[in-house]
C-alpha cells in the first residue's frame, strides 16, 4: 500500500517535471527574446517618462532620436573603429536631444502646454523626413558586432549574447539612474522642479540646466537602447524609430508616466507579453496588442501601476 | 538694504504695479500690507526675477539687481519664502531642507546651519525623515522659513507666512521671525493679518491696487484710524 502510493506520487512528480520542462523547451526562447526586447522598450521609455515628469510634455521627437542613433551608427563604423563609433553615438544623441529642446521646447516653456506638444510632433517628423532625404528612404544594413552576435545556450534555447546583455545591461543603468535620482544633489533638483518650478529657481536652482541633464539622461539610454535594438534586426529605415518609440511610450504610460520604476516594468511586461503572442503563432496581433494595453489603462486606470495620484500641479 | 524704485509690471494685461518704491534697511523688519490683489506678491516676485518688469530698478547695496536672473538673486542672499508654503511634497524633510542650501557649497557651515534651523524649529527635528507632504499645515510654514534660511540670506522676504493657520503656530512663527532679525537678517514681510505684522514691523508699507499708499512706523499705522478701518476691523 505504502509502497505503491510513493511510486505514484513520484510518478506525478516525474511526470509534471516533464510537463514543465517540455513548455519551458517550447516557451523559453519567447520569454528570453521578450525580456531583451523588453529591456530595449526601457532604455527607450525612461527618457519619455523623465521628460515627462519634469516638463509634463511627451515627447514624440524620442523615438526618432533612437532612430537617428541607429543610423549614425551606420555611417560611423564605415569610417571609425567600433569603440569609437559607440562612444560618438552616445554623444551624438545627447547633442541631438539637447538641440530639440533648446530650439524647439524652451522659447515654448511658458505657452500653453498644447503648443508644445505640437512642436514635439512638428520635430518627429523633421527627423523622419530629414532621415528620408539623407538615406533615400532605402533600408540601411545595422553594423554587425561580432561580439553581441555570438550565440548562446541557455539551457535547451540557442539565443545571440544580445538577449543576455541586454536585460543585465538595463537593470545596471536603471540601478545606477534610481540612485542618482535618490542621492544625489543633481537628483533632488529633478525630483524638486518635477513638482514644483517656481519654488526650485526661488532656491537657486537651474531649471534649465536640470531640464538639460534630464535630456542628457533620456538620449543617452535611447542610444544604447538603439545599439542593442538594432543588433537584433539588422535592418534600419526612417521610421524604424516610431514603433519601438510607440511601444516605449505605452510602457511608460503602463508603469505610470513620470515614474522612472514604472517604465521599465511596463517595457519588460510588453516586451515579454508581445513575444509570447507570437509564441502561441498570433505574431500579426502582437503589436495590437500594446496598443488594446493602451486602451485599457487608459480606462481602468489612467494613472498606471505607479503613476503620481495628481497628475497637475498644485 | 534693499531698494525698491518705481517699480511698474504689467500682469496678465493689467497693470499691476504702478511706481512702487521700498527700502529695506539693514537690521529691520519691513511689512507690506494690503488687501489681496493688491500687488504684494507680485511685488516680491518680481523683486525674484519671477515676474518680469516693465520699468523700475532694483538696488542690494550697491549692485544692480533689477535684470539678474533668480539663481544669481539667491546668491546675493536674497530669499523668498513663496505664499502657501510650497513645500516639495516628496523631498523629505531634511532634503527639504537641503534645498534650501542648493547654491551653498561650504559643507561644514551649511551642518552648522542645519543645526541652527533645527533649534529654532525642534518640531521639524523630530520628523527630518518624513515627506513634506505628510507634516501639518503649521509644520510645513516652519520647514518653508527654514528651508529659506538654509540659503544663509541677508534679507528674508516672507510671503504671507500666516496664511491658514492657528493663532499659536501664527505666535510661534512671529518669535522665529523676531529671533532671526536679531541675528542680523533683514525681513520684508507680507501679511494680510495686519495686527499681527505691524506689531513686529519696524516700518511698513501700505498697498492698494498697485500702489503704496501710505507708510510709516508699524506702531504708528497701527493707531492710524484709516488702517484700523481698513486692516484692522475697528
Amino acid at each position: 500500500m505504502d509502497t505503491s502510493g510513493s511510486r505514484q506520487a513520484s510518478r506525478t512528480y516525474y511526470l509534471r517535471k516533464n510537463i514543465i520542462m517540455g513548455l519551458l523547451h517550447t516557451w523559453l526562447p519567447y520569454i528570453l527574446a521578450g525580456i531583451a526586447v523588453g529591456g530595449q522598450y526601457a532604455l527607450i521609455a525612461i527618457g519619455y517618462t523623465m521628460v515627462y515628469g519634469i516638463l509634463r510634455l511627451i515627447n514624440f521627437a524620442h523615438g526618432d532620436v533612437f532612430m537617428w542613433s541607429g543610423l549614425i551608427m551606420v555611417y560611423l563604423v564605415t569610417v571609425l573603429p567600433l569603440w569609437l563609433s559607440v562612444i560618438l553615438v552616445i554623444a551624438f544623441a545627447i547633442v541631438l536631444g539637447t538641440t530639440i529642446e533648446r530650439v524647439a521646447y524652451r522659447p515654448l516653456r511658458t505657452a500653453p502646454r498644447m503648443s508644445i506638444m505640437i512642436s514635439a510632433i512638428g520635430v518627429s517628423y523633421l527627423l523622419q523626413n530629414f532621415a528620408l532625404y539623407i538615406t533615400g528612404g532605402l533600408t540601411k544594413t545595422y553594423p554587425s558586432i561580432s561580439w553581441l552576435q555570438k550565440t548562446v545556450k541557455i539551457g535547451s534555447a540557442t539565443t545571440k549574447m544580445v538577449t543576455l546583455i541586454t536585460p543585465v545591461l538595463t537593470i545596471v543603468l536603471v540601478f545606477i539612474l534610481v540612485m542618482l535620482i535618490k542621492h544625489t544633489k543633481i537628483g533632488m533638483a529633478m525630483r524638486a522642479v518635477s513638482r514644483d518650478f517656481e519654488t526650485s529657481s526661488l532656491m537657486g536652482i537651474d531649471i534649465n540646466r536640470v531640464i538639460t541633464v534630464t535630456f542628457i539622461i533620456g538620449c543617452a539610454l535611447a542610444s544604447i537602447g538603439s545599439i542593442l535594438y538594432f543588433s537584433n534586426y539588422t535592418g534600419i529605415n526612417p521610421m524604424s524609430g516610431a514603433m519601438p518609440g510607440l511601444k516605449a511610450f505605452v510602457a511608460a504610460v503602463f508603469g505610470g508616466i513620470g515614474s522612472v520604476p514604472g517604465a521599465v516594468v511596463g517595457a519588460f511586461v510588453i516586451g515579454i507579453c508581445e513575444n509570447l503572442i507570437k509564441g502561441a503563432g498570433w505574431t500579426t496581433f502582437s503589436d495590437a496588442f500594446t496598443f488594446v494595453l493602451l486602451i485599457i489603462i487608459l480606462m481602468v486606470k489612467p494613472t498606471g501601476l505607479f503613476g503620481e495620484k495628481n497628475l497637475d500641479k498644485v | 538694504m534693499l531698494a525698491i524704485r518705481n517699480l511698474n509690471v504689467h500682469y496678465g494685461g493689467i497693470h499691476a504695479l504702478r511706481g512702487i518704491d521700498i527700502d529695506v534697511p539693514d537690521g529691520k523688519i519691513i511689512s507690506l500690507i494690503g488687501a489681496n490683489g493688491a500687488g504684494k506678491s507680485t511685488t516680491l516676485k518680481s523683486v525674484m526675477g519671477l515676474v518680469a518688469k516693465s520699468d523700475g530698478r532694483v538696488f542690494w547695496d550697491d549692485t544692480e539687481i533689477t535684470s539678474l536672473r533668480t539663481k544669481d538673486i539667491v546668491a546675493e542672499g536674497i530669499i523668498l519664502c513663496p505664499e502657501g508654503r510650497r513645500i516639495f511634497p516628496d523631498l523629505t524633510v531634511d532634503e527639504n531642507i537641503a534645498a534650501g542650501a542648493y547654491l551653498r557649497k561650504d559643507k561644514a557651515e551649511i551642518a552648522r546651519d542645519r543645526e541652527w534651523v533645527y533649534n529654532l524649529f525642534p518640531r521639524l527635528s523630530e520628523r527630518t525623515w518624513q515627506l513634506g507632504a505628510t507634516l501639518s499645515g503649521g509644520e510645513q510654514q516652519m520647514l518653508a522659513v527654514a528651508r529659506a534660511l538654509m540659503s544663509k540670506p541677508k534679507l528674508l522676504m516672507l510671503d504671507e507666512p500666516s496664511l491658514g493657520l492657528a493663532p499659536l503656530v501664527i505666535k510661534d512663527i512671529f518669535n522665529v521671525i523676531q529671533k532671526i532679525r536679531e541675528d542680523g537678517v533683514n525681513i520684508l514681510l507680507i501679511e494680510q493679518n495686519a495686527k499681527v505684522a505691524l506689531d513686529i514691523s519696524d516700518y511698513a508699507y501700505v498697498m492698494e491696487t498697485g500702489v503704496i499708499t501710505m507708510a510709516g512706523p508699524g506702531k504708528a499705522l497701527l493707531s492710524d484710524p484709516r488702517v484700523q478701518q481698513a486692516y484692522l476691523g475697528e
